[in-house]
């Protein structure tokens, strides 16, 4: 090859990506929570064949409304999923780059609490999770290091086994979400937390002397390494406990397994909203956005027969399933 | 130096024999440690690809359901047009219930038959359009379609970890039908064998000598030699009750009781799915084959439907355009500092900066890659051409380093004989110290294009952590790649996809394992030694 050739083939190259300006294809960033079922409505509604398949990307809930609410036009992604609710602060900046959204809630999320089947089932409550797993906890009255190193230091009922937690690292949206229901909630019921004042977002911080693990988010390995360690209790989203049902066995939460129906109507405490926005500026501009939200927003993919319950999403109940699936197909605008 | 004998201390000092002894010893004991790092390094090398292979031999094999499939042109084309919008559009699903339900005509609850449909890969009527429209003269015919069974059926045949115990029943069986129960009867204690192993495992199971079955417990089932199959739910040593499963016939010759173990609830096949699948095996309809999925489509959130040849076709695209510009700037950059630039402190300085940018954490290219050819350049978000630019940026010094050392280790000699003849300098360079040099700067290459092969951290930036089901036809098409690709489905909830995330890294491995064989060939062929 002379360098004549390499020179002339770099040139090609370069002209031919100026060539292509114009986008044929839907473009989703966002959570990896969501990620799972984007992916499989984005493949289905590919196979359809009217349209290209979306490209999904899995940057992360804050990541992701950043991309997204960057500005209008084809360089700028059209959805962004997000496992929780966009925030004021980011849709000013949505609204000072020109971005015009809609709101689509999709469905739950449970976090469970798991171990292996071979193992004794857990019963939990949010206190128990909250002092087996607070930095600090509250002890006679006063704030200290987290002294508990068993679980029936914690509580006499829990089994007399080392507090050793598998779970998520700072950055994922998971983590966020289990600070914010499970510890801060547990913060609220524990004995004497409020007198230590600890309230709010001070119980968010997670033991770090070794009986919380990060380890990875939602990853295979943590169901390999609980499946191999029955000692050990995992955290995750529930889709994982329901893929490996056969393995591994949810811990109960204030009394309610993590089970379908607990997450569906609410009983189960550790469960929060998925999202996706549409930036309504692409739509009719972006082939196939409208065909997207409709195939979404179809029973066939997220009602409780469809295939995205089959990939452990909770869908939303029928009543407010019908009204989402209104307002997201007239893309009515963002409600704070 | 002469010949002459060295001159040996005599008389000879006595201990010498004893230290000649103790260095040996010593120099045995240096490559003994010498062998056992490289065997313990052989060994945690052959731990790990075992592993891999272990794990990831299962995605190269797929199962396959046989159904005989009614093309009725009733459903496909009335109006007998054959048009192919027509066939096309044709709902194949109902085709496919109909063989199925031919397959069991005894499942007719339409929950039943959904859950039927499930244990085929949810593809299954766009393979039997292809069908049809690859060749329409099949309309009217009826087939054996050899179709792909879902990713559960699939991981049940591989992992094989589902044990039925079966032991011949004794006595005639008398089956006592009152709607969806039966009542079994086979003479006294004709159910002796399964209580016993009942009461051996779980005696909490057992009360006033009759035994109630639930999803916790193993499966204790019954079937006939016409193919039936009861699953008990309560049972004494005498007499049993239990639901069907599939239709047995009223008087059976000959029956057997099955238990199957672990317990329903801990499986992810249910005791009906497990009948029907045992029922197809029985008959034949269950076969493994090569699994070329995998190797000629792209991304899929069905595990069955997944392959790697859009991650592959994206490494590729990826590698070319990093190739393309990494290689002649490098060569240049290199030939330049090496050949002609003068020694001084500007020189060193751009030296120093070349190493240090080698040791750049690749991130920071992604970051550089998502600011400025993303940012100012407008380059596609995902596209080869922006993560091929942004691995070249990371490959550069690797290969100015080997270049300038392959230069370097061309003698001087060389380049005075061409000198002494009359050659320019840049006719020394190219005509005599390049085609020496190159064979290495090719190995250096080589190896830093096998480094971009396994990166993902800067191509996370630019948007090439996605997931894309197309596969990618050009530069600026949306594309993933392989080590991208393995990420991907080892965070996929779905079981199977483990067997498919090490799959992926047997072929990302075979691609490494190329490249470095080239790199080696092209050393041991054409490097010269002075």
């Amino acid at each position: 090859m002379s360098i004549r050739t390499l020179t002339l083939a770099t040139l090609a190259t370069i002209a031919l990506t100026g060539a292509a300006a114009a986008r044929d294809q839907i473009r989703i960033v966002g959570s990896s929570t969501v990620f799972p079922f984007s992916t499989a409505v984005a493949e289905a509604f590919g196979k359809a064949g009217k349209f290209k398949t979306p490209v999904v990307e899995a940057t992360g809930s804050g990541g992701g409304i950043k991309l997204f609410c960057a500005g209008v036009g084809v360089e700028h992604p059209d959805i962004t999923n997000s496992s929780r609710r966009i925030k004021a602060i980011e849709v000013e900046d949505c609204k000072k780059n020109g971005a015009d959204i809609t709101e689509v809630k999709v469905g739950f999320d449970g976090i469970v609490l798991a171990n292996a089947k071979t193992a004794q089932p857990m019963k939990l409550t949010l206190a128990q999770v909250f002092l087996a797993l607070a930095k600090r906890v509250p002890v006679d009255g006063k704030l200290a290091a987290n002294p508990y190193k068993k679980w029936g230091d914690v509580d006499p009922s829990l089994p007399n086994r080392k507090i050793e937690v598998l779970g998520p690292p700072p950055t994922s949206g998971t983590r966020d979400a289990f600070a914010e229901i499970a510890m801060e909630g547990g913060c609220g019921k524990a004995v004497g937390a409020k007198e230590a004042d600890l309230t709010g977002s001070k119980c968010h911080a997670i033991r770090e002397d070794g009986a919380y693990i990060e380890a990875g988010e939602n990853d295979n390995l943590i169901v390999q390494k609980l499946i191999a360690n029955p000692g050990a209790v995992g955290v995750f989203g529930f889709s994982f406990l329901y893929q490996n049902a056969d393995k591994l066995q949810g811990a109960t939460v204030d009394g309610t397994a993590p089970t379908f129906e607990a997450i569906a109507d609410g009983k189960y405490p550790l469960s929060r909203s998925l999202y996706f926005y549409v930036k309504k500026q692409h739509v009719g501009v972006i082939p196939g956005l409208h065909g997207f939200i409709a195939e979404f927003t179809n029973d066939r993919a997220w009602g409780p027969d469809g295939y995205l319950a089959a990939k452990g999403l909770i869908p939303l109940p029928n009543k407010e399933r019908g009204e989402v699936a209104g307002q997201a197909n007239n893309l009515a605008p963002l409600r704070m | 130096m002469t010949d002459a004998p060295l001159p040996i201390a005599s008389p000879r000092r006595p201990n010498l024999s004893r230290r000649r002894a103790r260095r040996r010893a010593a120099e045995r004991r240096f490559r003994w440690y010498g062998m056992a790092a490289i065997g313990f390094a052989l060994l945690v090398l052959v731990v790990l690809i075992g592993g891999i292979v272990r794990t990831g031999y299962g995605a190269f094999l797929a199962t396959e359901i046989g159904i005989d499939v009614a093309f009725e042109a009733e459903t496909i084309d009335p109006a007998g047009t054959r048009a192919p919008a027509t066939l096309s559009d044709a709902n194949y699903r109902t085709v496919l219930r109909k063989a199925l339900a031919g397959a069991f005509p005894q499942v007719t609850a339409q929950r039943d038959q959904q859950a039927l449909m499930g244990m085929l890969s949810s593809s299954a009527d766009f393979r039997l359009r292809g069908m049809v429209l690859d060749n329409p003269s099949v309309i009217g015919t009826t087939q054996r379609v050899w179709l792909k069974a879902s990713a559960d059926i699939d991981t049940l045949r591989k992992a094989d970890d589902i044990a039925v115990a079966t032991t011949a029943g004794a006595g005639a069986l008398q089956l006592l039908a009152d709607g969806a129960t039966v009542t079994l009867r086979a003479g006294p204690g004709a159910f002796t064998g399964l209580f016993a192993d009942l009461a051996a495992r779980r005696p909490d199971a057992v009360t006033n000598g009759r035994a109630t079955l639930g999803s916790h417990l193993p499966g204790y089932m019954v079937e006939t030699a016409d193919g039936g199959l009861l699953r008990l739910t309560s049972f004494t040593a005498n007499e049993a009750t239990g639901d069907i499963l599939l239709a047995p016939e009223a008087a059976p010759a000959q029956w057997f009781t099955l238990i199957v173990s672990p317990p329903e609830g801990d499986r992810r096949i249910d005791d009906r799915e497990l009948a029907w699948y045992r029922a197809l095996d029985a008959q034949g309809r269950v076969r493994t084959v090569f699994n070329t999925t995998l190797f000629t489509s792209a991304d899929s959130r069905e595990p069955e439907l997944a392959g790697v040849r859009g991650a592959v076709v994206g490494s590729l695209l990826t590698l070319v355009i990093c190739l393309l510009l990494s290689f002649p700037l490098g060569v240049m950059a290199a030939v330049y500092l090496e050949e002609f630039a003068p020694k001084n402190r500007w020189t060193d300085l751009i030296e120093v900066n070349i190493n240090n940018l080698a040791a750049v954490p690749s991130i920071v290219f992604g970051l550089l890659g998502l600011a400025v050819l993303l940012g100012f350049f407008g380059m596609p978000r995902s596209a080869p051409f922006a993560g091929g630019t942004v691995l070249a940026l990371m490959t550069l010094p690797t290969i100015i380093i080997a270049a300038r050392a392959a230069l370097g280790a061309v003698p001087p000699s060389i380049r005075e004989a061409a000198m002494g003849m009359g050659a320019s300098p840049l006719q020394t360079v190219l005509h005599h110290v390049m085609p020496l040099a190159l064979p290495g700067i090719l190995t250096g290459t080589i190896i830093g294009m096998a480094r971009a092969l396994g990166e993902t951290a800067p191509l996370l930036m630019i948007g090439m952590v996605a997931f894309i089901v197309d596969v990618p036809g050009g530069f600026t098409d949306p594309a993933t790649v392989l080590p991208v690709q393995i990420y991907l489905w080892a965070d996929a909830p779905e079981r199977a996809f483990v067997e498919k995330t090490s799959a992926a890294i047997l072929v990302l491995l075979a691609f490494l394992v190329v490249m470095n064989l080239a790199a080696v060939i092209l050393r041991r062929r054409f490097e010269r030694r002075w």
